[in-house]
């Protein structure tokens, strides 16, 4: 039974976390059970649904995929420690304003996923960022809510547009209404 | 394009000042979402808790001979293994029927199987650990003993002669039938110039929740209750189930509901696994949490959808329709689901088939009968997709046949929007539609005369796009008929209860609950214009049986309907509660004050005479400064229940615009479009984000989902590779519109708007497919889900 425990270090949102990990524990059960941070979901535990979605050393990646060993010496970050950086704080007011979740349970994987895009720089078109997300499950609101929030903050990253007219576009869904009878 | 944000409310009732009534107001509980901070059920720890974990049967239909629990008890971290059997003791079965299903039986569900398993997926023995891994383990270590019964996978032969009974004390695999004849069928058929009959198949598919269900029950047997966190969306219906099969006074249990992650009518039903567990804890005296992992979730979450009906309509060759006539068949598993039973789905379906057209001959049949499958019951717009594909379909497939435009043979056939109050041939009674101005809305909307050049222009260059409609009506805000009537225990009045804290804020707690939709939101926006205070001094609170008045919860598109006009008159009575208490201060008249932005104010001219901290901070602390013999009364309750109308009756017409690879037979959406009516839009955008949600969600239906079952009853793709589901990548912009005709039912006007989007999708899809290969000579699809091998197969290339 000694290889099936492993003595790990892992930097988790800047903590130093870690200790004799059971060799079999997923890094999101890890960062969920043994962490207490409940932000990162479990929607599948088979890589499709994207509920779990974290970073390492900086790039994207399933949490229901990969081991806490295997996690030895890297620096995780959770939606909690990207969220108190201040990192994705507009992408957040842009999804709150647009309405662009519904229970929300996606939502963390799904604001990894679209900062991953946004930190490619530029505007991405709507089929680029349709396409980009097309690894994050959300059944609540029919994803076009979301691609305008994360087309919005692409602009206003750009600058090419006042933060007003950000404002607007992100709170406002295309309504058009008929007659009241 | 109008945007309709700030835009006051055209209702005049409604037109107080500030009124939060039609404006996109951001949902009060986002942020915490947004940065991991939500409280879901999966999320919960409590000191002592133990985790469960089931074995679950691999044979659609086996007899349990013995179960050898022995090594499993003695696997480190076991705490206990329990068998149906043993568990029986602690709880009791449930029979999923109600009376005013005249006919529909089902036999006893116990939380874990006993003596039988009846759908590969059931539950036969329970695993108790300190961690849900130790308590998986263990399940490797019971050892059942099982004798494999012949599976009645087959809805189509569930009811010869040589197919096994799977319930012999019920006679037969017949769970319920509803026949229902109107006008004459045969007279009309006899009439038309054109008939058109095929059949209509859907693929049996689930909700797929992002977050799969999840309970921690907590039997504390010190104060001899029951504390029960779930992911539900009817709370007190929930208390009253766990009190009644643990023998427990509801009293004695709580049900609390924080965070939900996903619904859509999966989590408003009882669960043998959650009952399991609330069992287990009253045996174990611990908490104990289950949540269900993915397979779980797609073998026992209800599946829904699994219908073959058979479908005839007559025309004359003007466009009047002159016969309906459908033979639906549905196979529902091995129980009725309790305690809203699986008859409903059927029921609607003949209730719903022809409804929004005015032809009165209407000849229907649904059969619902037991197979060796999971469990279907109630998922979003229940029966409503297949009803308006059916009708849908056959319209489009009449039309084409006199060759008439497919919005024409509406024009000449939808109830007109003067005609009512007005029926159904089934007998629904629409309060008052709005078919033709929401029809002339969408023409508008999506240029359909220009897309039909474009649809022209493109079929010269080999491209091959379809437009498709589906109109539509919708039930929304049910009264008691809908399951009071039938005896189950699920209110169809919902209350609010508002109070003002002792600085001016309001309190709002409500018997509807919050899935994601914003009924807080909702709520808030009710109360603070019904009240007069800034949003941001309203606080919501939902989901605790403890805390909120008692009601249904949330389903059949009720929140904002029942639960808002509850807000509304709670507001108004605690304006009147307040004004008496400013009018006993300012020693002025209640009627000529008013409460407007939170401050109390001369009614006529609008200065202000108190703001209500200050009174707030008077009638909490100074009441001796207030007259003898006067009690400010802070807090005040109302209820509310639709009693004009059985349903609210909405309605709407959507339309897909797609373009067919004929090559690979691959869909891809272009766009989509939905105009409806939910009477008051109380807010715009939450309104247009619960059509486009449930678009998709139709989508899923008629072209991805389908749960697969082999002959012996084993499901092929519990699992998201195999299972698709609408990603990102594959959705369309969906375009929303409008038409407003409030229900005089209640002051707000507001109708449902939450199953909308699911009821019409699939019908437009499947026509604007058939649209797009019709002059290719392609047999009409009419098997949901239109899988590329099934469009390959109508063209004749495979």
């Amino acid at each position: 039974m000694s290889e099936r425990f492993q003595q790990v270090a892992i930097v988790v949102n800047g903590e130093h976390v870690g200790g004799r990990l059971d060799a079999r524990k997923t890094l999101v059960d890890f960062l969920r059970e043994d962490v207490g941070l409940t932000g990162t979901h479990i929607g599948c535990e088979h890589g499709v649904c994207g509920a779990c979605t974290v970073r390492i050393d900086g790039a994207v990646v399933r949490g229901c995929l990969i081991l806490a060993v295997q996690c030895d010496g890297a620096r995780v970050e959770t939606i909690e420690g990207v969220s108190d950086a201040g990192e994705i704080a507009e992408l957040q007011d842009a999804f709150i304003r647009r309405n662009a979740l519904q229970c929300g349970f996606c939502t963390p994987g799904m604001l990894l996923s679209a900062q991953e895009l946004l930190r490619a720089g530029g505007v991405p078109s709507r089929e680029q960022i349709r396409a980009h997300l097309s690894g994050n499950y959300c059944r609540c609101t029919g994803y076009q809510a979301i691609v305008d929030a994360v087309e919005a903050v692409a602009r206003a990253r750009r600058g090419d547009q006042t933060r007003a007219a950000i404002d607007a576009a992100a709170s406002q869904p295309s309504v058009t209404t008929g007659r009241t009878r | 394009m109008k945007v309709a944000d700030d835009a006051p409310s055209a209702l005049s009732a409604l037109d107080r000042p500030n009124s939060y009534i039609g404006r996109s107001v951001p949902r009060p509980n986002l942020a915490r979402l947004t940065q991991g901070r939500g409280q879901f059920v999966s999320d919960l720890t409590l000191p002592r808790m133990a985790h469960v974990a089931f074995l679950r049967s691999p044979h659609a239909h086996a007899r349990i001979v013995s179960i050898d629990t022995v090594a499993a008890q003695q696997t480190p971290g076991v705490i206990a293994v329990v068998t149906g059997a043993e568990l029986a003791q602690v709880i009791t079965p449930w029979i999923g029927v109600l009376t005013h299903l005249k006919g529909l039986k089902s036999a006893p569900q116990h939380a874990i199987a006993v003596e039988r398993a009846c759908w590969q997926g059931e539950a036969v023995c329970a695993v108790v650990a300190r961690a849900r891994a130790e308590a998986e383990d263990a399940c490797e270590l019971v050892n059942v003993n099982y004798q494999e019964l012949p599976a009645v996978a087959d809805a189509e032969t569930a009811l010869e002669p040589g197919t096994p009974v799977i319930h012999p004390d019920l006679g037969d695999n017949l769970a319920f039938q509803r026949v229902h004849a109107a006008g004459d069928a045969d007279a009309g058929l006899k009439a038309a110039d054109a008939v058109v009959e095929t059949t209509f198949v859907f693929g049996r598919h689930t909700g797929v929740t992002n977050e799969p269900r999840a309970v921690v029950a907590d039997w504390n047997p010190g104060e001899a209750r029951l504390t029960i966190y779930q992911g539900t969306q009817a709370p007190h219906m929930m208390q009253n189930l766990f009190a009644k099969h643990l023998g427990l006074e509801e009293h004695q249990v709580r049900v609390v509901t924080k965070d939900v992650g996903g619904s859509f009518g999966i989590k408003v039903h009882t669960y043998a696994d959650e009952m399991a567990t609330a069992a287990l804890s009253k045996l174990l005296k611990r908490p104990i949490k289950f949540v269900a992992d993915r397979m779980e979730s797609f073998s026992t979450d209800i599946h829904a959808r699994d219908h073959s009906v058979k479908a005839k309509i007559g025309v004359k060759n003007d466009g009047t329709i002159t016969a309906w006539e459908i033979d639906d068949l549905t196979g529902i598993g091995p129980y009725s689901v309790y305690p809203r039973t699986s008859g409903i789905e059927a029921n609607q379906i003949v209730n719903l088939v022809g409804a929004p057209y005015t032809c009165p001959n209407y000849r229907a049949r649904a059969r619902v009968v037991f197979q060796n499958k999971n469990v279907m019951c109630q998922y979003r717009a229940v029966g409503h997709p297949i009803a308006t594909a059916v009708t849908e379909g056959l319209i489009e497939l009449a039309a084409a046949k006199i060759g008439m435009d497919p919005l024409e043979i509406r024009r000449r056939n939808l109830i007109a929007d003067d005609a009512h109050p007005s029926s159904a041939p089934t007998g629904l009674k629409f309060e008052a539609l709005s078919h033709h101005e929401a029809l002339a809305h969408l023409d508008a909307m999506m240029n359909y005369a220009g897309l039909r050049a474009e649809q022209k222009r493109l079929r010269a260059q080999g491209i091959h796009r379809g437009i498709g409609f589906a109109s539509f009506v919708e039930v929304t805000n049910p009264s008691a008929a809908f399951y009071g009537v039938g005896g189950a225990k699920i209110s169809s009045q919902d209350g609010v209860t508002m109070r003002l804290d002792a600085q001016g804020a309001i309190i709002c707690h409500t018997g509807v609950t919050e899935q994601g939709q914003g009924a807080e939101a909702v709520i808030a926006q009710v109360a603070a214009s019904s009240f007069g205070v800034p949003i941001e001094c309203v606080r919501v609170i939902t989901g605790d049986t403890d805390n909120t008045p008692y009601g249904g919860g949330t389903w059949a598109s009720r929140a904002a309907g029942i639960g808002g006009e509850a807000a509304w008159q709670a507001g108004k009575a605690l304006r009147a509660n307040v004004l008496a208490c400013a009018a006993s201060i300012l020693q002025a008249k209640p009627e000529d004050l008013d409460i407007r932005d939170g401050l109390v104010v001369d009614a006529n001219c609008g200065a202000e005479r108190l703001p209500l901290h200050e009174l707030a901070r008077i009638a909490y602390f100074r009441p001796d400064t207030l007259p003898p013999g006067f009690q400010a009364e802070l807090i005040a309750t109302r209820h509310y229940v639709p009693r004009a109308w059985p349903f609210a009756f909405t309605n709407g017409i959507q339309a897909s615009y797609l373009e067919v690879d004929i090559r690979s037979g691959f869909v891809t959406l272009l766009k989509h479009w939905c105009v409806e009516d939910c009477g008051t839009v109380i807010n715009p955008q939450l309104v247009d984000e619960q059509i486009r949600g449930g678009v998709v969600q139709g989508i899923g239906g008629a072209l991805y989902e389908q749960c697969l079952y082999d002959e012996r009853g084993q499901l092929l793709n519990a699992n998201m590779m195999d299972y698709l589901v609408p990603m990102a990548a594959e959705m369309p912009d969906i375009e929303v519109g409008h038409v407003v005709t409030p229900t005089a039912d209640s002051e707000l006007g507001a109708k449902g708007a939450g199953e909308a989007g699911t009821a019409g999708a699939p019908g437009a899809v499947m026509n604007a497919i058939n649209d797009a290969l019709r002059p290719l000579g392609a047999k009409p699809l009419t098997a949901m889900p239109f899988t590329p091998e099934r469009i390959l197969e109508a063209l004749g290339r495979i």
